[in-house]
Formats: structure tokens, C-alpha cells, sequence
């Protein structure tokens, strides 16, 4: 099944007609929603041929969501590692707290040129569910937002926020109620209504062309980080580290970079008790591949090929798949696929926030925890770029519970 | 040998009506309940028999075969578990085609062509692969036809006339017209949608046509087997069986019966109900 996975002369030109990175990705979908998947795969093709649909995403990454977002020199950290030039990619800086909003964006665009009425989108954290809800509340249109139960139980401040921003919750009860089971609730709620409405994916994930357009969206990121970094340092960075739950946030800080071949990449899975245990969500170093929500990729999963929960103190990354250009970059070995558990996670939260005054939501305090790891060891003059993916305030009720307070 | 499929398909056209083919989830609520119902299923009236394969994350199903998946799985349903109640299925039926609908991932991880083989060994005739649409199935498909299992294809409403022809092609055994935009167990459609519905399907193909999909009553089904070759009867079923549940979900001492009982009203209907009758 996997076509051999050799190397194209460039790995930016990705995925190929069927949707495919080498063997991964593709549309796994049930015929209802097949004739849909290739109407938004027209739709977007048309979309990013077209000048005025790219200036309008641009018009609103600057004036609504403050980009460029800055990159900053975290200098005591960097002191306090004694080793590498640490640099945060300030993603949590834009309007709504996180990477999230650069690719919801560019999604309501395109729902907008299609002609659909009302947007649907699935959450686990509740970061893309409050991004997606932010944009309908600005584009006047009609926002559901999956979400699973649990999740809504441990995140009550986002159900609120998107309440707020005018978008209905559905807390979803299937399964274990987590990020999974609502992006299976979303898919059948957009079975049942795919006249009217756009499924706004928050991952780089399901079935094609989201995995490629939501990379293409999030590439802002390693963008504006290419041109930072020659600005700042007067050359490319030797080290990208990014948190990886679907890993839209990684992808988009990676994607301008994979030609570089001097630029060593890093993707930090969620290690959660340890993947040694059961309780971790780090599909690459502990799944094999699998086909699940639309695309193949490497999936936590039983020796039956059922899907397992996934587990991390982040609401975020416990997804039990992972992007399937990821999975093709780690086969290839262009990226190295790492994990940090949760108390390495908690821990870095706690370091970030007293060394730099940035409190990181709780999925780049594990990037982060990698950071503290490897920063250390290397040369001074190695400049490493972390993406500070989200900001930490939706999780200061979680770590204050871990951290043994009480409001 | 000609495939069960066929033979079943040619005999009902040749008494001039459609085929009820209801659905039993494999190992719900137990192996023994699940095991008796598709026994008795034949006896009851059935035609052919789907028999849904449990998965954790099934994207197509509403909540009655979620739930019932759910059973299945706590109840220790595998695929290869599943494979064992056809075989056994056949030491006694060697007539009705048996098909297993199902999602793609445990099939990958069972490995496709070894899947293949042994589906056909334990006597499966035709496998449904909701995920797999044609575009995705050179991962199964030579393995199926070189063991002479069926891909049987849904065809939706959404599916459009430009692309009606790859998904028939890529099609064998007989067709699933999916009668909603919808999952399973939601909703039902209007009569007169079905009988716009089959006959654009019959133009692109010989193959005989089922609908399933809020396929519920006695009623429906006879119109379905009337406007169609067939009619699935799925989510009904599995609701009459959760009820007959003890609070723990298991299996009250009628549960099977009470399932049969419903097919054999279903199979009164169909039988009822002659193809080329009046239709209004």
C-alpha cells in the first residue's frame, strides 16, 4: 500500500493529486460527503489563484489578528540554559490567543466564496472552537461548535468565550468525549447538512485538501520567521521546535523551511505519564499507521485496529492521529519526532512564565520542555526558534489544580 | 461457483420481488445473542444479511449503531471474531450471502489480502467499507475480487451524474443507495425521493439496488423493495434489541426473538410487496 517513499527534489510540493504524501493523507471519507471533499478542493484551488481572496486574508491577518507577530530573543531563558540563542515565535500574541486563527480565517474566506450559510467546526481545547466562533461573530454567520464533553467540563472558559461570541456548543457524549469524538460528531453532523455548510478543520488533518490548505494557511508562520531571522541574526535559524497534537502549529512553522537543509526540525508529541505507559497521545513514536477521519496516518491504536484514547494534560494534543505530512516527514526523517510528558510540560509552564513574563498555554510548554532539554547542550551561537503557539490563561485553572491551589 | 450474490438476486427477480436484507451489529450485545440472530435470520425471512463489523470511530453511524458497536466491543468483537460467526454461520446456510459492513482501519490492520483470504474462506460474499470510497480502494479491492468478494459501493444523493459512473464501476455484488444526506438512524426520505432517486442509478448500471438508510418500517421497506431490489433495514432492528437490555446491557432471555420477530414482520412486507405493482 505505501508507495516507496523516495525523496522528491523538493519537499515543499506536497501532497500529490490524490492527496497524498507518500503514502499518507488521501480522502477516506463516505461517499455522501466525497462529492463535498472535492467541491472544497475546487473551491480552494480557485481561491488561491486569485489575488483579491489572498489580499483580503492578508487585510485581516494585519488589522484584526495584529500579524506579523513578533519573534523575540527570550534572553534569560537563554541565560538560564546556558547554551543555544532562544528565540519564541509570539503566535500566542494574535486576537484570540493562539496559532488557530490564521487558518480559520483563510477557511471563512473560502466558505464565504462557495456560498455557505453556516460554519461548523470541532474543538478540542477550545482554542480553534473560540477562533472559528470570533470569525462568524465578525463574518455574521451562524457557528456550531463540536466539542466533547470532558473537554467541556475541563474548559469551561472557552464554552464560555464562544457562548459569548454568539456560537452554539454541542458537548458531544460519544466515545470518551474528548477532541476525537467530536471531530467524528462533526464529520456526521456535516453528512447530514452538506448543502449549507463549511467544516472548518483546526488541524492539519481529515481528509484532503484540508491537511495541505490548512498547512498553507499556517505557513505565515515560518514565513514571517524566515524574514524575522534574517532581520534579526543575518541568516536562517538552525533549529525550528514546535508542539504536535495534529500539528498544524509545527507545520506551519516548518513548511518554509523543509528545503533548508541546515535547519534541523523538531516535533514535540505529547509524552503525557510517558510512552511507555498507556497515557500518553504521541502517535508517531508510539502509533503505527492507520486510516482514521478521512486520511492515512500513524494512529494510537490496539493490535485490532481500533482507535485509542489518547492521553495529555493538554486538552490540545491529546488526538490520537497526527497530520499525515507529518507522518511522511517523519518516515523520510526530515523531521525528528520527540515527546515531553506532562509534568516535563508543567514544569516549563512554571520556568517560562517567572524567566520571560509570558504565561505559554500548556501545548507549547511542552515545545518548550524540549528547549530546556537540548538548549543547554548546544553552542551558543546555535539560534533555535520555538513556537509559542498559544497563550497559557485557559490553562491556569488546570495547572492551578495541579499545583495544588485552590480559588 | 457462482456467487451467492448473484444467485440470490436472480431467484428474487425471478419471483418478481425485492430483497429484505437486515442487519445485525457482530457480538451485540454479547457473541450468543448476536450468534442466534444470525441464525435465525433466514428462517425469519431474510435475504441477505449484513452483519456491521464493531468500530471505535464510526463516522457514517448515528447513535443506535454507535451504541451498539460500543456493546459489540466491551462484548470482545474483533474482526477475526466477526469471521468466525460467518464460518459458523455456514456450517448450517450455504445459500444466504452474508455481507460485513464496516470501517477500513481494522481491515489495514488485519491486512488487507490475509483479510481477503480468510473472508472468503469463512464464507463472507461482499464487504462494505464505508471510508473507502473508489478513489482509496487499490488497497483492497484486487485482494477482494482475486478471492470473489464484492466491493458493494454507496451511492448518496450527493452523489452527481458526472461521478455516478466511477463509483458503479468500482462497484460489484449489488448497490447501496444511501437514501439521505445523513447518517444512520436519523431520518427517512420521502417516497417520491426514492423513486426519482433509483431509476437515474439504473440508468448507469445492471446491478441490482438496495436502499438502506432510515429504511425503518414494515411499510418502508415494501415501497423500498418495490422502487428498488432491496431494502436494508438497520438502525430499526438494533433499536428493538437495545430496549429488550437489561440496565448492565446485557441480553434479556426474548432479545433475540424479539429481533427475529420484527424480520419476520419486515419479511411479510417485502414479500407482500410485488416489483412492477403499483408504486403510488
Amino acid at each position: 500500500m505505501n508507495k516507496p517513499l523516495t525523496r522528491p527534489n523538493t519537499l515543499r510540493s506536497g501532497p500529490d493529486a490524490a492527496g497524498k504524501f507518500g503514502g499518507f493523507g488521501g480522502r477516506f471519507v463516505a461517499e455522501t460527503l466525497m462529492p463535498l471533499i472535492l467541491e472544497v478542493e475546487a473551491a480552494y484551488a480557485a481561491a488561491r489563484k486569485d489575488p483579491a481572496f489572498d489580499a483580503e486574508w492578508r487585510r485581516l491577518l494585519k488589522d484584526y489578528v495584529g500579524r506579523p507577530s513578533p519573534l523575540w530573543f527570550a534572553e534569560r531563558l537563554t541565560k538560564h540554559c546556558g547554551g543555544a540563542k532562544i528565540y519564541f515565535k509570539r503566535d500566542e500574541l494574535n486576537h484570540t490567543g493562539a496559532h488557530k486563527v490564521n487558518a480559520v480565517l483563510g477557511q471563512i474566506l473560502l466558505a464565504k466564496r462557495m456560498g455557505k450559510k453556516r460554519i461548523i467546526a470541532e474543538t478540542g481545547a477550545g482554542q480553534h472552537g473560540v477562533a472559528t466562533a470570533t470569525v462568524c461573530a465578525l463574518f455574521d454567520l451562524p457557528c456550531t461548535v463540536f466539542m466533547g464533553a470532558t473537554d467541556v467540563a475541563r474548559q469551561q472558559p472557552n464554552v464560555f468565550r464562544m457562548k459569548l461570541l454568539g456560537a452554539e456548543v454541542v458537548a458531544v457524549e460519544s466515545g470518551a468525549a474528548t477532541l476525537k469524538d467530536a471531530m467524528n460528531e462533526a464529520l456526521r453532523h456535516w453528512v447530514g447538512n452538506v448543502e449549507d455548510t463549511y467544516y472548518c478543520i483546526g488541524t492539519v488533518a481529515g481528509p484532503h485538501p484540508y491537511p495541505a490548505m490548512v498547512r498553507d494557511f499556517q505557513s505565515i508562520i515560518g514565513e514571517e520567521t524566515r524574514a524575522q531571522m534574517m532581520e534579526a541574526e543575518g541568516r536562517l535559524p538552525d533549529m525550528l521546535v514546535a508542539a504536535i497534537g495534529g500539528g498544524s502549529n509545527a507545520m506551519g512553522l516548518f513548511h518554509p523551511f523543509l528545503d533548508d537543509a541546515a535547519v534541523r526540525m523538531i516535533g514535540v508529541e505529547a509524552g503525557g505519564h510517558g510512552v511507555d505507559t498507556p497515557e500518553h497521545a504521541a502517535s508517531l513514536t508510539g502509533g503505527r499507521p492507520g486510516v482514521l477521519h478521512g486520511n492515512r496516518t500513524y494512529l494510537l491504536q490496539d493490535e485490532h485496529g481500533q482507535i485509542l484514547e489518547g492521553h495529555s494534560i493538554s486538552a490540545g494534543l491529546d488526538y490520537p492521529g497526527v497530520g499525515p505530512e507529518h507522518a511522511w516527514l517523519h518516515e523520510l526523517g526530515r523531521v525528528e519526532y520527540v515527546n515531553a510528558t506532562d509534568a516535563e510540560a508543567l514544569d516549563a509552564f512554571q520556568t517560562c512564565s517567572r524567566l520571560e513574563g509570558i504565561i505559554p498555554a500548556l501545548e507549547p510548554a511542552h515545545a518548550l520542555a524540549h528547549v530546556l532539554k537540548i538548549a543547554p547542550t548546544l553552542p551558543p551561537e546555535t539560534l533555535v526558534v520555538m513556537n509559542m503557539c498559544g497563550r497559557g490563561d485557559k490553562d491556569i485553572f488546570t495547572v492551578a489544580k495541579l499545583l495544588g491551589e485552590d480559588f | 461457483m457462482a456467487s451467492r450474490i448473484a444467485a440470490r438476486f436472480a431467484a428474487l427477480r425471478a419471483e418478481g420481488r425485492g430483497a429484505l436484507i437486515p442487519f445485525l451489529e457482530a457480538y451485540d450485545p454479547d457473541h450468543a445473542t448476536s450468534m442466534a440472530i444470525l441464525r435465525g435470520m433466514p428462517a425469519a425471512g431474510a435475504d441477505l444479511i449484513e452483519i456491521g463489523v464493531p468500530f471505535t470511530d464510526p463516522m457514517a453511524d448515528g447513535p443506535i449503531i454507535q451504541l451498539a458497536g460500543q456493546r459489540g466491543l466491551r462484548a470482545g468483537a474483533t474482526l477475526a471474531g466477526t469471521l468466525e460467526m460467518v464460518r459458523a454461520f455456514r456450517a448450517d446456510d450455504d445459500a444466504t450471502p452474508v455481507v460485513l459492513m464496516g470501517y477500513l482501519n481494522p481491515i489495514l490492520s488485519y491486512g488487507p489480502a490475509r483479510f481477503a483470504a480468510d473472508a472468503a474462506a469463512a464464507g463472507v460474499d461482499g464487504l462494505i467499507v464505508v471510508d473507502m470510497p473508489p478513489e482509496e480502494a487499490a488497497v483492497l479491492a484486487p485482494h477482494a475480487a482475486a478471492h470473489g468478494l464484492d466491493i458493494i459501493r454507496l451511492v448518496a444523493p450527493t452523489t452527481d451524474d458526472a461521478r455516478l459512473p466511477l463509483v458503479l464501476n468500482a462497484s460489484s455484488g449489488f448497490v447501496y443507495y444511501v437514501a439521505i444526506t445523513g447518517i444512520t438512524g436519523t431520518r427517512s426520505a420521502a417516497p417520491e425521493a426514492l423513486e426519482a432517486a433509483i431509476p437515474r442509478i439504473r440508468a448507469h448500471t445492471d446491478l441490482p439496488i438496495c436502499i438502506g438508510f432510515g429504511v425503518r418500517s414494515p411499510e418502508q421497506a415494501a415501497h423500498a423493495a418495490r422502487v428498488s431490489d432491496g431494502a436494508v433495514v438497520a438502525s430499526a432492528l438494533i433499536d428493538n434489541l437495545a430496549k429488550s437490555l437489561d440496565a448492565a446491557g446485557g441480553p434479556a432471555p426474548d432479545s433475540a426473538r424479539r429481533v427475529l420477530d420484527q424480520v419476520r414482520e419486515l419479511a411479510a412486507a417485502v414479500r407482500a410487496a410485488r416489483q412492477g405493482a403499483d408504486a403510488a
